[in-house]
């Protein structure tokens, strides 16, 4: 079982959400998370991935069949829940709201890329502060960097799947080069951290 | 908007941003959902370079600073025919109605610089309604509103909105729509002329007529939920009996709105009908 220090145990145990950012190669890894989710999962998870514009998906249907959360669309205003996964809408951006409500949000890209990583991370940095877990998975972009590193200024917990294990390093290297994140997670750790985050917070696995 | 936190501003200063605007220039932002906003002032300062300090004092000092400021705090992006399926779902279940009524009057509100609205106006034109219909387009915007007013668009955008025309189950070509000069595509002549724009604040403004239809996509999504209710009883109170109401692909009701006062014509493009 993956080893953590007091110091990260105590941050996870503090955590309040979940932010998961993935591109190109970290799908079906974010899938099989989403999966691997125990019901009753103590907090909210958000995860933007990038996809096409007019990308009608249904991936969130199949999910929430093979899950024991609830997973579903992110739809505007709604109340943020635990034991809940919001999938960013194509073409949208998911931001906090002060009221720990979910906006959707069609302004300008970030990197080219709506929903962008970077704009969830540092928006919900500045509803949640501290109290985040962030991962960041495979990628090929210039985006979900600057918003992990953002959470991590706010001493946020930030994580990356090892870029030596990411089917598309750049995502994640580019956090590495950026700033120090806490953890660097092979693929079987990831949901090691998981299983921490449900038994940190009393859930029984 | 990378690093640098010279451009950054705080829910807290937020706020007190919003109180300085309301009362220099009476401008209500209040309802607006602070976080998209907090993008947008963000965004605004660092195109601008201007640090929070220095937004102010131009605010303060510089009344022509407030156009500006306006645009650039209010999320604009447009095409015609955007959503595609909206407007097949539209030209399905909404015009053969709509060919029952002796004067179709529709209201765009938030209509930016103007495509939407003669995206309608060519849906209408096409089913011979034209005549019979008046489009009225409204934003809180004056930039965006004097573009509308000119309908002359670039013509690059062009190839992407004969696509989602194409898309929404078209009949002709958008090409028969407007006319090329230079790298400008101005619109018919004849698509104008039932069409009247003005500057209108869904916040502070009430009802200024009564209409058969009222479209207001991709702006709700910018309001809280207050905010977004209010909205929602202004567009009631400007509906006749059976008038539609049609909202953005991400902004349905709320159920008890929909309880007595509307019936859903279409759950996913989101369009109603006022039944009470
Ligand atoms: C994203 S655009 C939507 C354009 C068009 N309806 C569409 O769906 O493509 C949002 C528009 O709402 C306008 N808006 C924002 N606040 C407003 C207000 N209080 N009253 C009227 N219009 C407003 C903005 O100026 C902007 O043009």
């Amino acid at each position: 079982m993956l080893d953590l220090s007091q110091h990260i145990e105590r941050r996870i145990t503090d955590a309040e959400i979940l932010l998961i950012g993935c591109s190109a190669g970290g799908f079906s890894l974010v899938f099989d998370m989403v999966t691997y989710l125990p019901g009753g999962f103590p907090l909210p998870v958000i995860v933007v991935m990038h996809r096409g514009k007019n990308y009608r998906s249904s991936v969130e249907a199949l999910l929430q069949q093979k899950s024991q959360v609830r997973v579903k669309l992110a739809e505007d205003k709604e109340q943020i829940r635990r034991n809940t996964v919001y999938f960013a809408p194509a073409n949208y951006h998911v931001l906090a709201e002060p009221e720990k409500m979910l906006s959707l949000d069609a302004s300008e890209p970030e990197h080219y890329c709506r929903p962008s990583i970077d704009v969830t991370f540092k928006s919900v940095a500045d509803v949640y502060g501290s109290h985040v877990i962030a991962v960041l998975l495979s990628g090929a972009n210039a985006d979900g960097a600057g918003g992990l590193c953002y959470i991590a200024g706010k001493n946020g917990l930030s994580v990356i799947q090892n870029p030596e294990v990411a089917e598309v390093r750049i995502m994640p290297q580019a956090a590495l080069d950026r700033c120090n994140p806490d953890l660097i997670l092979d693929n079987e750790a990831l949901f090691e951290l998981l299983d921490k985050i449900a038994i940190l917070h009393n859930i029984k696995l | 908007m990378e690093g640098s936190t010279t451009y950054t501003i705080t829910f807290n200063e937020l706020n007190e941003l919003t109180e300085l605007v309301y009362k220099i220039y009476g401008l209500d932002l209040t309802g607006y959902a602070k976080a998209s906003l907090k993008r947008r002032v963000t965004r605004l300062m660092h195109v601008k370079h201007l640090p929070l300090f220095d937004l102010r004092s131009v605010l303060i000092n510089d009344p022509d600073f407030f156009d500006e400021f306006l645009a650039g705090i209010t999320v604009n992006v447009t095409e015609m025919f955007r959503d595609p399926d909206f407007y097949k779902a539209f030209r399905e279940k909404v015009l053969p109605y709509l060919a029952s009524f002796q004067r179709i009057k529709i209201w765009n509100a938030g209509c930016s610089s103007g495509e939407e609205l003669y995206s309608f106006a060519i849906l209408l034109y096409e089913e011979q309604l034209y005549k019979r219909a008046f489009l009225y387009g409204t934003d809180i915007n004056t930039r965006v509103i004097e573009q509308a007013k000119k309908g002359i668009y670039n013509l690059r955008s062009m190839k992407q909105y004969s696509e989602n025309y194409q898309a929404s189950g078209a009949i002709h070509s958008l090409s028969e729509y407007y006319i090329a000069k230079y790298d400008a595509a101005c619109i018919l002549q004849k698509l104008k002329k039932h069409t009247l724009f003005s500057v209108h604040n869904l916040v502070s403004d009430g009802v200024f007529n009564e209409f058969q239809v009222i479209v207001c996509r991709n702006v709700l999504i910018y309001f809280d939920i207050e905010q977004q209710q209010k909205i929602i009883d202004l567009f009631y109170n400007s509906l006749c009996m059976l008038g539609f109401l049609c909202l953005g692909s991400k902004e349905s009701l709320r159920s008890d709105e929909l309880k007595n006062r509307f019936r859903i014509i279409d759950r996913i493009e989101n369009i109603y009908q006022k039944i009470a």
